[in-house]
Protein backbone atom coordinates (compact mmCIF):
# COMPACT_ATOMS: atom_id res chain seq x y z
CA UNK A 1 0.00 0.00 0.00
CA UNK A 2 2.73 2.71 0.83
CA UNK A 3 5.00 1.70 -2.28
CA UNK A 4 2.31 2.00 -4.93
CA UNK A 5 3.74 0.89 -8.02
CA UNK A 6 3.05 3.71 -10.55
CA UNK A 7 4.59 6.81 -8.65
CA UNK A 8 1.44 9.22 -8.26
CA UNK A 9 1.61 12.77 -8.22
CA UNK A 10 -0.55 14.18 -6.09
CA UNK A 11 -2.88 12.28 -3.58
CA UNK A 12 -6.88 12.58 -2.18
CA UNK A 13 -7.41 14.14 1.29
CA UNK A 14 -10.59 13.75 2.83
CA UNK A 15 -11.17 15.81 6.60
CA UNK A 16 -14.36 15.01 8.16
CA UNK A 17 -15.74 16.87 11.25
CA UNK A 18 -17.76 14.19 12.91
CA UNK A 19 -19.53 16.49 15.22
CA UNK A 20 -21.58 18.19 12.28
CA UNK A 21 -22.61 15.39 9.97
CA UNK A 22 -26.65 14.36 10.40
CA UNK A 23 -25.28 10.70 9.04
CA UNK A 24 -27.11 11.44 5.57
CA UNK A 25 -24.00 9.27 3.51
CA UNK A 26 -24.97 11.35 0.31
CA UNK A 27 -20.65 11.60 0.61
CA UNK A 28 -20.32 7.77 0.78
CA UNK A 29 -23.23 7.25 -1.88
CA UNK A 30 -21.54 10.02 -4.09
CA UNK A 31 -17.64 9.52 -3.99
CA UNK A 32 -17.34 8.46 -7.56
CA UNK A 33 -14.01 5.86 -5.82
CA UNK A 34 -15.77 4.26 -2.92
CA UNK A 35 -12.85 6.23 -0.95
CA UNK A 36 -15.05 6.40 2.58
CA UNK A 37 -17.57 4.57 4.27
CA UNK A 38 -19.63 5.23 7.54
CA UNK A 39 -18.44 4.24 10.32
CA UNK A 40 -19.96 2.02 13.20
CA UNK A 41 -19.09 4.47 15.45
CA UNK A 42 -21.74 7.51 16.61
CA UNK A 43 -21.10 11.12 17.10
CA UNK A 44 -22.40 12.65 20.53
CA UNK A 45 -25.68 13.31 18.41
CA UNK A 46 -26.37 9.86 17.66
CA UNK A 47 -25.36 9.89 13.96
CA UNK A 48 -23.00 7.37 12.08
CA UNK A 49 -20.48 9.11 10.18
CA UNK A 50 -17.63 8.47 7.38
CA UNK A 51 -14.50 7.84 7.44
CA UNK A 52 -11.69 7.89 5.10
CA UNK A 53 -10.90 4.08 4.83
CA UNK A 54 -9.54 3.62 1.38
CA UNK A 55 -7.25 6.81 1.26
CA UNK A 56 -5.45 5.01 -1.43
CA UNK A 57 -8.76 4.67 -3.97
CA UNK A 58 -9.07 8.77 -3.34
CA UNK A 59 -8.61 10.72 -5.89
CA UNK A 60 -9.16 14.22 -3.70
CA UNK A 61 -11.95 15.34 -6.41
CA UNK A 62 -13.35 17.52 -3.42
CA UNK A 63 -17.43 15.75 -4.46
CA UNK A 64 -17.59 14.66 -1.14
CA UNK A 65 -17.68 18.08 0.37
CA UNK A 66 -19.49 19.68 -3.13
CA UNK A 67 -22.48 17.23 -1.84
CA UNK A 68 -21.54 17.33 2.23
CA UNK A 69 -25.20 19.30 3.12
CA UNK A 70 -23.82 20.05 6.18
CA UNK A 71 -20.47 20.93 5.77
CA UNK A 72 -19.21 17.82 7.64
CA UNK A 73 -16.74 16.37 5.30
CA UNK A 74 -14.11 18.17 2.90
CA UNK A 75 -11.64 16.25 0.36
CA UNK A 76 -8.97 17.94 -2.15
CA UNK A 77 -5.92 17.13 -3.25
CA UNK A 78 -2.43 17.15 -2.00
CA UNK A 79 1.00 17.03 -3.79
CA UNK A 80 2.99 14.28 -2.69
CA UNK A 81 5.71 15.34 -0.83
CA UNK A 82 4.01 18.22 1.13
CA UNK A 83 2.96 18.16 4.36
CA UNK A 84 2.64 14.49 6.62
CA UNK B 1 -17.98 23.45 18.61
CA UNK B 2 -14.66 21.77 18.22
CA UNK B 3 -13.46 21.47 14.47
CA UNK B 4 -11.49 18.98 13.14
CA UNK B 5 -8.29 20.24 11.86
CA UNK B 6 -8.18 20.74 8.06
CA UNK B 7 -11.92 20.99 7.45
CA UNK B 8 -11.15 24.61 7.57
CA UNK B 9 -9.59 24.19 4.42
CA UNK B 10 -12.67 23.55 3.03
CA UNK B 11 -13.80 26.90 0.76
CA UNK B 12 -17.57 27.12 2.44
CA UNK B 13 -15.81 27.37 5.61
CA UNK B 14 -15.01 31.08 5.42
CA UNK B 15 -18.82 31.87 4.78
CA UNK B 16 -19.99 30.59 7.51
CA UNK B 17 -21.13 31.51 10.75
CA UNK B 18 -19.30 28.09 12.39
CA UNK B 19 -20.66 29.15 15.79
CA UNK B 20 -24.43 28.40 14.75
CA UNK B 21 -23.47 24.42 13.36
CA UNK B 22 -24.55 22.31 12.90
CA UNK B 23 -27.19 24.05 11.10
CA UNK B 24 -31.37 23.34 11.47
CA UNK B 25 -31.46 21.47 8.48
CA UNK B 26 -32.74 17.85 7.87
CA UNK B 27 -30.54 15.06 7.72
CA UNK B 28 -29.92 14.80 3.83
CA UNK B 29 -31.60 18.09 2.55
CA UNK B 30 -30.54 19.78 -0.71
CA UNK B 31 -30.11 23.12 0.71
CA UNK B 32 -26.76 23.07 2.44
CA UNK B 33 -25.65 21.46 -0.79
CA UNK B 34 -26.21 24.17 -2.43
CA UNK B 35 -24.84 26.86 -0.14
CA UNK B 36 -21.64 24.87 -0.71
CA UNK B 37 -21.80 25.82 -4.67
CA UNK B 38 -22.80 29.28 -3.61
CA UNK B 39 -19.06 29.98 -1.52
CA UNK B 40 -17.27 28.03 -4.44
CA UNK B 41 -19.38 30.54 -6.81
CA UNK B 42 -18.72 34.00 -4.83
CA UNK B 43 -14.86 32.66 -4.67
CA UNK B 44 -14.75 32.14 -8.18
CA UNK B 45 -16.32 35.02 -9.47
CA UNK B 46 -13.92 37.08 -7.20
CA UNK B 47 -16.80 39.84 -5.56
CA UNK B 48 -15.10 41.24 -2.66
CA UNK B 49 -17.37 40.38 -0.03
CA UNK B 50 -17.55 43.68 1.19
CA UNK B 51 -19.53 44.41 -2.35
CA UNK B 52 -22.00 41.08 -1.77
CA UNK B 53 -25.26 41.30 0.63
CA UNK B 54 -27.98 38.00 0.77
CA UNK B 55 -31.36 38.50 1.25
CA UNK B 56 -33.51 35.53 2.52
CA UNK B 57 -37.27 35.26 2.91
CA UNK B 58 -38.78 32.65 5.42
CA UNK B 59 -38.68 29.34 5.37
CA UNK B 60 -35.77 26.68 5.54
CA UNK B 61 -34.39 28.02 2.53
CA UNK B 62 -34.71 31.34 4.08
CA UNK B 63 -32.03 30.07 7.29
CA UNK B 64 -29.42 30.41 4.55
CA UNK B 65 -28.89 33.99 5.34
CA UNK B 66 -28.57 33.52 9.00
CA UNK B 67 -25.83 30.61 8.35
CA UNK B 68 -23.59 32.80 6.09
CA UNK B 69 -20.88 35.35 7.14
CA UNK B 70 -21.63 37.84 4.71
CA UNK B 71 -23.85 41.14 4.82
CA UNK B 72 -26.78 39.01 5.36
CA UNK B 73 -31.01 39.87 6.06
CA UNK B 74 -33.54 37.76 7.16
CA UNK B 75 -36.57 38.95 5.68
CA UNK B 76 -40.25 38.71 6.13
CA UNK B 77 -41.91 35.80 4.78
CA UNK B 78 -42.34 36.58 0.96
CA UNK B 79 -40.52 40.50 1.37
CA UNK B 80 -36.76 38.96 0.04
CA UNK B 81 -36.84 40.49 -3.33
CA UNK B 82 -38.96 43.99 -1.99
CA UNK B 83 -36.08 43.79 0.51
CA UNK B 84 -33.54 43.23 -1.94
CA UNK B 85 -34.93 45.58 -4.07
CA UNK B 86 -34.43 48.67 -1.60
CA UNK B 87 -30.90 47.29 -1.14
CA UNK B 88 -29.82 47.64 -4.46
CA UNK B 89 -31.69 51.06 -4.96
CA UNK B 90 -30.26 52.62 -2.49
CA UNK B 91 -26.45 50.84 -3.02
CA UNK B 92 -25.80 49.95 -6.61
CA UNK B 93 -22.45 49.11 -6.03
CA UNK B 94 -24.09 46.09 -3.63
CA UNK B 95 -24.13 42.89 -5.35
CA UNK B 96 -27.34 41.41 -3.86
CA UNK B 97 -28.41 37.84 -4.09
CA UNK B 98 -31.50 36.46 -3.19
CA UNK B 99 -31.74 33.57 -1.80
CA UNK B 100 -34.83 31.47 -0.71
CA UNK B 101 -37.57 28.60 -1.09
CA UNK B 102 -40.17 28.16 -3.51
CA UNK B 103 -43.07 28.89 -1.22
CA UNK B 104 -41.14 32.20 -0.17
CA UNK B 105 -40.50 33.63 -3.34
CA UNK B 106 -43.28 32.69 -5.90
CA UNK B 107 -46.12 31.70 -3.23
CA UNK B 108 -46.42 34.24 -0.72
CA UNK B 109 -43.58 36.50 -2.84
CA UNK B 110 -44.79 36.10 -6.39
CA UNK B 111 -45.94 39.54 -6.79
CA UNK B 112 -42.34 40.94 -5.80
CA UNK B 113 -40.92 38.22 -8.41
CA UNK B 114 -42.29 38.95 -11.67
CA UNK B 115 -42.32 42.73 -10.98
CA UNK B 116 -38.32 42.50 -10.35
CA UNK B 117 -38.13 40.49 -13.49
CA UNK B 118 -40.02 42.60 -15.21
CA UNK B 119 -37.85 45.63 -14.16
CA UNK B 120 -35.29 43.71 -15.22
CA UNK B 121 -33.34 44.72 -11.40
CA UNK B 122 -29.78 43.71 -11.37
CA UNK B 123 -30.32 41.13 -8.71
CA UNK B 124 -29.18 37.42 -8.75
CA UNK B 125 -32.44 34.96 -7.60
CA UNK B 126 -31.38 31.36 -5.97
CA UNK B 127 -34.68 29.56 -5.79
CA UNK B 128 -34.77 26.30 -3.62
CA UNK B 129 -37.51 24.32 -5.10
CA UNK B 130 -38.30 21.21 -3.01
CA UNK B 131 -42.28 21.94 -3.53
CA UNK B 132 -43.43 22.66 -0.49
CA UNK B 133 -43.98 25.02 2.57
CA UNK B 134 -41.20 22.96 4.60
CA UNK B 135 -40.90 24.38 7.59
CA UNK B 136 -44.34 24.85 8.36
CA UNK B 137 -44.48 21.49 8.32
CA UNK B 138 -46.14 20.91 4.30
CA UNK B 139 -48.64 23.13 2.92
CA UNK B 140 -49.10 23.31 -0.47
CA UNK B 141 -46.96 25.24 -2.32
CA UNK B 142 -47.28 26.72 -6.35
CA UNK B 143 -44.90 24.68 -7.40
CA UNK B 144 -46.00 21.55 -6.30
CA UNK B 145 -46.72 19.39 -9.35
CA UNK B 146 -50.04 17.54 -9.68
CA UNK B 147 -51.00 15.19 -7.10
CA UNK B 148 -48.54 15.85 -4.70
CA UNK B 149 -49.77 14.97 -1.18
CA UNK B 150 -48.97 17.62 1.32
CA UNK B 151 -50.72 18.61 4.32
CA UNK B 152 -53.43 21.24 2.55
CA UNK B 153 -53.78 18.73 -0.25
CA UNK B 154 -54.46 15.35 1.23
CA UNK B 155 -56.19 13.85 -1.35
CA UNK B 156 -53.58 14.76 -3.50
CA UNK B 157 -52.76 18.66 -5.81
CA UNK B 158 -55.15 19.35 -8.22
CA UNK B 159 -54.38 22.58 -9.83
CA UNK B 160 -52.01 23.73 -12.27
CA UNK B 161 -48.35 24.39 -10.83
CA UNK B 162 -45.98 27.29 -11.88
CA UNK B 163 -43.34 26.67 -14.09
CA UNK B 164 -40.17 28.62 -13.02
CA UNK B 165 -37.82 29.21 -15.49
CA UNK B 166 -40.86 30.20 -17.89
CA UNK B 167 -42.38 32.57 -15.71
CA UNK B 168 -39.24 33.97 -14.84
CA UNK B 169 -38.12 34.29 -18.70
CA UNK B 170 -41.82 35.63 -19.66
CA UNK B 171 -41.61 38.15 -17.00
CA UNK B 172 -38.16 39.53 -18.45
CA UNK B 173 -34.97 37.81 -16.86
CA UNK B 174 -32.34 37.80 -18.39
CA UNK B 175 -30.89 34.94 -16.77
CA UNK B 176 -32.51 31.74 -16.51
CA UNK B 177 -31.38 28.45 -15.66
CA UNK B 178 -32.41 25.00 -13.67
CA UNK B 179 -30.67 22.57 -12.10
CA UNK B 180 -31.09 19.98 -9.28
CA UNK B 181 -29.05 19.41 -6.02
CA UNK B 182 -27.49 16.65 -8.02
CA UNK B 183 -25.71 18.89 -10.15
CA UNK B 184 -23.32 20.57 -7.69
CA UNK B 185 -20.67 21.31 -10.33
CA UNK B 186 -23.70 22.91 -12.77
CA UNK B 187 -25.05 24.72 -10.17
CA UNK B 188 -21.64 26.04 -9.40
CA UNK B 189 -21.19 27.42 -13.19
CA UNK B 190 -24.63 28.99 -13.10
CA UNK B 191 -24.02 30.69 -9.84
CA UNK B 192 -20.86 32.10 -11.12
CA UNK B 193 -22.58 32.57 -14.32
CA UNK B 194 -25.52 34.58 -12.57
CA UNK B 195 -23.53 36.78 -10.13
CA UNK B 196 -21.74 38.30 -12.96
CA UNK B 197 -24.80 38.95 -15.22
CA UNK B 198 -26.45 42.82 -15.24
CA UNK B 199 -29.62 42.47 -14.68
CA UNK B 200 -32.54 39.58 -13.37
CA UNK B 201 -30.44 36.73 -13.12
CA UNK B 202 -32.69 33.37 -11.91
CA UNK B 203 -31.52 30.17 -11.05
CA UNK B 204 -33.97 27.44 -9.78
CA UNK B 205 -32.48 24.60 -7.77
CA UNK B 206 -34.52 21.42 -7.40
CA UNK B 207 -33.48 19.80 -3.84
CA UNK B 208 -34.73 16.92 -1.82
CA UNK B 209 -36.74 16.90 1.45
CA UNK B 210 -36.70 14.13 2.77
CA UNK B 211 -38.48 15.06 6.46
CA UNK B 212 -41.60 16.52 4.41
CA UNK B 213 -41.81 16.12 0.86
CA UNK B 214 -40.48 12.76 0.08
CA UNK B 215 -42.00 11.23 3.13
CA UNK B 216 -45.01 12.53 2.62
CA UNK B 217 -45.21 11.33 -1.29
CA UNK B 218 -43.30 8.65 -0.14
CA UNK B 219 -40.40 9.13 -2.69
CA UNK B 220 -37.42 7.39 -0.57
CA UNK B 221 -34.85 9.08 0.82
CA UNK B 222 -32.38 11.76 -0.34
CA UNK B 223 -29.97 9.64 -1.70
CA UNK B 224 -33.11 7.96 -3.29
CA UNK B 225 -34.34 11.39 -4.65
CA UNK B 226 -30.34 12.36 -5.85
CA UNK B 227 -30.57 9.48 -7.96
CA UNK B 228 -33.50 9.86 -9.53
CA UNK B 229 -32.42 13.21 -10.72
CA UNK B 230 -29.28 11.65 -11.67
CA UNK B 231 -31.05 9.40 -13.87
CA UNK B 232 -34.09 11.38 -14.78
CA UNK B 233 -32.62 15.08 -15.23
CA UNK B 234 -32.10 15.55 -19.06
CA UNK B 235 -29.87 18.72 -20.26
CA UNK B 236 -31.31 21.25 -22.83
CA UNK B 237 -29.25 24.24 -23.20
CA UNK B 238 -31.26 26.52 -24.95
CA UNK B 239 -34.74 24.84 -24.39
CA UNK B 240 -37.86 26.51 -25.13
CA UNK B 241 -39.15 27.40 -21.13
CA UNK B 242 -42.61 26.33 -22.35
CA UNK B 243 -41.64 22.75 -22.52
CA UNK B 244 -39.78 22.57 -19.42
CA UNK B 245 -42.40 22.69 -16.45
CA UNK B 246 -42.96 19.85 -13.96
CA UNK B 247 -46.41 18.91 -13.84
CA UNK B 248 -46.52 15.88 -12.55
CA UNK B 249 -44.66 14.20 -9.10
CA UNK B 250 -42.47 11.81 -10.62
CA UNK B 251 -41.74 13.26 -14.49
CA UNK B 252 -39.85 10.85 -16.96
CA UNK B 253 -37.60 13.58 -17.75
CA UNK B 254 -36.77 16.92 -15.39
CA UNK B 255 -35.10 19.44 -18.61
CA UNK B 256 -32.10 21.16 -16.75
CA UNK B 257 -29.57 23.37 -18.37
CA UNK B 258 -29.36 27.44 -19.10
CA UNK B 259 -32.47 27.96 -20.87
CA UNK B 260 -31.83 32.18 -21.51
CA UNK B 261 -28.74 34.29 -21.33
CA UNK B 262 -29.56 37.66 -22.87
CA UNK B 263 -28.35 41.22 -22.92
CA UNK B 264 -31.12 44.01 -21.96
CA UNK B 265 -30.70 47.28 -20.30
CA UNK B 266 -31.15 46.95 -16.16
CA UNK B 267 -33.24 49.19 -14.45
CA UNK B 268 -31.32 51.87 -13.24
CA UNK B 269 -29.81 51.64 -16.89
CA UNK B 270 -32.86 52.16 -18.12
CA UNK B 271 -34.09 55.11 -15.32
CA UNK B 272 -30.48 56.89 -15.96
CA UNK B 273 -31.05 56.76 -20.37
CA UNK B 274 -34.96 57.87 -20.09
CA UNK B 275 -34.40 60.78 -17.38
CA UNK B 276 -31.17 61.70 -18.92
CA UNK B 277 -32.70 62.41 -21.83
CA UNK B 278 -35.80 63.74 -20.50
CA UNK B 279 -34.15 66.07 -17.92
CA UNK B 280 -30.77 66.52 -19.58
CA UNK B 281 -28.54 68.68 -17.72
CA UNK B 282 -30.39 69.08 -14.57
CA UNK B 283 -30.73 64.79 -13.98
CA UNK B 284 -27.83 63.56 -12.43
CA UNK B 285 -27.14 59.33 -13.04
CA UNK B 286 -27.53 57.27 -10.05
CA UNK B 287 -25.32 54.48 -9.53
CA UNK B 288 -22.62 54.84 -12.13
S1 LIG C 1 -12.36 13.66 -2.65
FE1 LIG C 1 -13.53 12.58 -4.26
S2 LIG C 1 -12.57 10.54 -4.38
FE2 LIG C 1 -11.88 11.46 -2.43
S3 LIG C 1 -13.36 10.72 -0.89
FE3 LIG C 1 -14.12 12.73 -1.62
S4 LIG C 1 -15.55 12.20 -3.32
FE4 LIG C 1 -14.29 10.35 -2.92
S1 LIG D 1 -38.01 20.22 6.39
FE1 LIG D 1 -37.28 19.71 4.33
S2 LIG D 1 -36.51 21.63 3.45
FE2 LIG D 1 -36.68 21.91 5.70
S3 LIG D 1 -34.64 21.41 6.50
FE3 LIG D 1 -35.88 19.52 6.59
S4 LIG D 1 -35.44 18.46 4.64
FE4 LIG D 1 -34.78 20.59 4.41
Amino acid sequence: MATAEKKKKFRGVVYVAPERCKGCAICVEFCPTGAITMSDRFNSKGYHYPEFTYPDKCTGCGLCGMYCPDFAIYGFREKIGEGA
Amino acid sequence: MSVVEGIKENPVEEFLRTDRLPHVWCSGCGIGTTVNCFARAVKECGIPLNDLAIVSGIGCTGRVAGYLRLDSFHTTHGRAIAFATGLHLANPELKVVVYSGDGDLVGIGGNHFIHAARRNLDITVILINNFTYAMTGGQVTPTAPLDSIETTTPYGVFEQNFNLPHLAASCGAVYVARWTAYHVMQVKKAMVEALNKKGFSFIEIIAPCPTIYLRRNRLGSAIDELKYYKEHSVIQHGADTRDVGIDIRRPEKIIVGKFVDIEKPDYLTAMNEHLGEVLGDKYVRWGE
